[in-house]
């Protein structure tokens, strides 16, 4: 029992950091219609970014982790943002009018170039980066189950802020714009809706939470690398399929589920934790035979 | 449309830029000697391993050492008529990419004799490439049984490649070693095995399980992990259940470190035991924690007294300690090659036609060496068996136990 109890909480970890980079896949999608397959990268800068902030902080601060974690925060996200704001007015703006299959290969790319720009220019990039050891260390203590503080941190990160994401799109006058030109761009403009403005500031959202996202995950896991971009981002590519992609409840279920397949089938399927990813794609499979548009999605309307 | 194409050829330079840094080969040679007589010319001793990846620390260790055996060399004439330089070939751990350096090392008939590989996987590819040319390969840190005795090691030892050697001890010894101190020293009779599936790993682990039996142990048990995994808290949770007094991870630091650090955030606080791949001040940095323990091959390098010239040497050359796990082994098995070279040539001429003498002089050198006696038995196995147990004490590996395995 205490095992089952402690794989669920494992899992809600794990799909709390999905449903953060989920979110960024979902928003994209939801605006431009565009799989930002770079958006994993983001994620990866992020947490180098946070990484250099705090190399590049003087000594007397990297020991007293109140300021260092927060700047670290800061740092990570700034990078993030900077990096997504590029990408959409240089890689995506220009083709925003060519036939779909134009930006996601340059999506592709360039989440190629971000990679490997990490690993030439980041100093040591090639093998594994220890994070720093500003986190709080040790578990909170339930009984049987053992939660890391990080995970703690993370899961309330996660679901505090997907809250508060959905709160300022359905209340904000800037969320109404966005959800207007997800439904039309064309008639929305008419309306007085900027939609370059909206566009960027979709990246944006998505950038800072892929920012929050890699700072934690260094911390939740002592270390990073440059493939884990690549990785974390195509569960999270899958959790926003799995959820309806467009949607943003539907991200943050889709990543919850994720998780908990993946310790759940790591601990009770054959072949254990080896093949736990085989299940995640076995159960996207079925939802997406029998429910193409996703648990939450709306179906495919056909665009003037 | 002209400004776009204009940016995306920007793009594509960028991207192309980044591609040719990649392919950028890395080769360096020994430095020149003093008042030696090299009229004859230049022979290298070849170097394969990791150079870049997670494992480059370790394969910065083994090309730096095998350099100044070289230059020490070159310095007290050792071979006469002849100037040594290194080549080193990065393998990137990866056993495809080892095929490729022993392929190039292969064709170049100055090439004497191979220091490397790291990985007992990688070193399964490049054997056979290395025999063909009858080129003496001598590795300071193949800890796999099969690569010298076969898949029948234990029942049915067979020497597998008359070009192989190694100057290191194996896991089928230090596997029991790691046992025998958990059981008898340590007192931990419940151990749980995880390993990363990887022919080092796997062996390690299946040798460490035979003795804990043995010695009235029990395997509680056995998980595997991807070599690229990084959360490893369903793997945790997992063996946690089966309360387990220490766990014995069968893999390398890249993935142990983190290991460690997860199973004590986890609330699973037992020591974490490994073989060589995570004897290394990484495996502390990524997350080793106080008590974490680890065998390695040989006596410790720095309280070694036949160790102590080698690492002034080391530390007036490259002016840091970084020699790593496998210096030592590297320094001597580079030592080996060029002892073996020095009586093949012996005042004549390199030519392929010696590459026969060659593989019989490496088999038959004897010589005292950093690490103690290098000697070779049938197998091309080292006659040393000194293995030693580690512990992480204030963030640094320490010795707790040094001696030969005896069953």
């Amino acid at each position: 029992m205490s095992v089952l109890l402690q794989q669920l909480v494992n899992g809600i970890m794990q799909g709390s950091l999905i449903a953060l980079i989920a979110l960024g896949y979902t928003m994209v999608y939801g605006i431009i219609q565009l799989i930002n397959f770079a958006h994993g990268e983001v994620f990866m800068v992020a947490s180098y970014g946070g990484l250099a902030t705090f190399t590049l902080l003087p000594d007397d601060l990297k020991k007293s982790p109140a300021v260092a974690l927060p700047l670290m925060f800061v740092g990570g996200i700034a990078v993030a943002v900077l990096v997504a704001v590029i990408m959409e007015r240089f890689a995506y703006r220009p083709l925003r009018n060519a036939p779909r299959l134009a930006p996601l290969i340059t999506a592709l790319g360039v989440s190629v170039f971000l990679q490997e720009a990490v690993r030439v220019w980041y100093p040591n990039a090639t093998s594994n980066l220890p994070y720093p050891k500003v986190f709080p260390e040790g578990n909170l203590s339930l009984g049987a189950v053992n939660v890391p503080w990080t995970g703690v941190l993370l899961i309330v990160l996660s679901v505090g802020l997907s809250i508060l994401l959905q709160t300022y799109i359905n209340r904000s006058r800037m969320g109404r714009a966005m959800r207007a030109t997800a439904q039309d761009p064309d008639t929305a403009k008419l309306m007085g809706v900027n939609p370059d403005r909206v566009i960027v500031l979709t990246f944006v959202f998505g950038a800072v939470l892929a920012g929050v996202a890699g700072v934690m995950f260094g911390g939740f896991l002592s270390n990073i690398n440059i493939d884990m971009g690549f990785q974390n981002g195509i569960f999270a590519f899958t959790a926003a399929v799995l959820g309806g992609v467009g949607s943003i409840r539907g991200a943050v279920i889709g990543a919850f589920i994720i998780g908990l397949i993946k310790t759940l089938a790591g601990q009770y399927m054959p072949g254990g934790t080896q093949y736990d990813y085989v299940w995640i794609f076995v159960v996207l499979i079925l939802v997406l035979v029998f429910r193409p548009q996703g648990l939450f999605g709306e179906p495919e309307r056909v665009r003037a | 449309m002209r400004k776009h194409s204009v940016k995306s050829a920007a793009i594509v330079g960028a991207t192309l830029l980044v591609v040719a840094a990649c392919g950028t080969n890395k080769e360096e040679g020994g430095t020149a000697g003093g008042s030696c007589d090299t009229s004859k010319g230049t022979l290298t001793v070849g170097v394969v391993a990791p150079l870049s990846g997670n494992l480059s620390a370790l394969g910065l260790g083994i090309k730096q050492s095998a350099e100044l055996a070289a230059d020490e060399a070159n310095k007290k004439c050792t071979v006469k008529g002849y100037k040594l330089a290194v080549s080193a070939q990065d393998d990137e751990a990866n056993p495809a990419k080892g095929a490729q350096a022993a392929t190039k090392l292969a064709t170049d008939p100055n090439v004497v004799g191979v220091v490397g590989t790291l990985n007992s996987s990688v070193a399964q590819t490049v054997q056979p490439i290395l025999r063909d040319k009858k080129i003496p390969q001598v590795s300071p840190a193949n800890t796999n049984p099969s690569l010298t005795r076969g898949n029948d090691f234990l029942t049915a030892p067979k020497r597998q490649f008359d070009n192989y050697f190694r100057v290191c001890a194996t896991d089928d010894l230090q596997g029991p070693y790691a046992a025998n101190y958990l059981v008898e020293k340590a007192g931990k009779k419940k151990i749980a095995i995880v390993t990363d599936g990887k022919t080092y790993g796997a062996g390690l682990a299946a040798e460490l399980s035979k003795q804990v039996a043995k010695k009235g142990g029990q395997i509680v048990g056995q998980e595997t992990v991807g070599e690229k995994d990084t959360d490893f808290s369903g793997v945790i949770a997992k063996i946690k259940a089966l309360a387990p007094e220490a766990v014995y991870y069968g893999g390398e630091y890249p993935a142990a470190g983190p290991l460690s650090k997860q199973m004590k955030d986890a609330g699973l606080n037992v020591p974490l035991m490994g073989g060589d791949g995570i004897f290394d001040p990484k495996f502390i940095e990524l997350g080793g924690k106080e008590g974490d323990l680890a065998t390695s091959v040989g006596a410790p390098t720095e309280s070694l007294a036949t160790a102590k010239a080698f690492v002034d040497a080391y530390k007036a050359k490259f002016g840091k300690e970084d020699y790593a796990a496998y210096g030592a082994f590297s320094y001597d098995a580079a030592n080996a090659i060029i002892g073996a070279l020095a009586k093949t040539v012996d005042g004549a001429a390199w030519d392929e036609s010696k590459r026969d003498a060659m593989l019989t002089n490496v088999g038959a050198y004897s010589a005292a060496g950093a690490t103690g006696e290098v000697k070779f038995d049938q197998y091309g196995d080292s006659t040393n068996k000194v293995l030693t147990v580690y512990s992480v004490t204030s963030e640094k590996w320490k010795d707790v136990q040094t001696g030969e395995f005896t069953g």
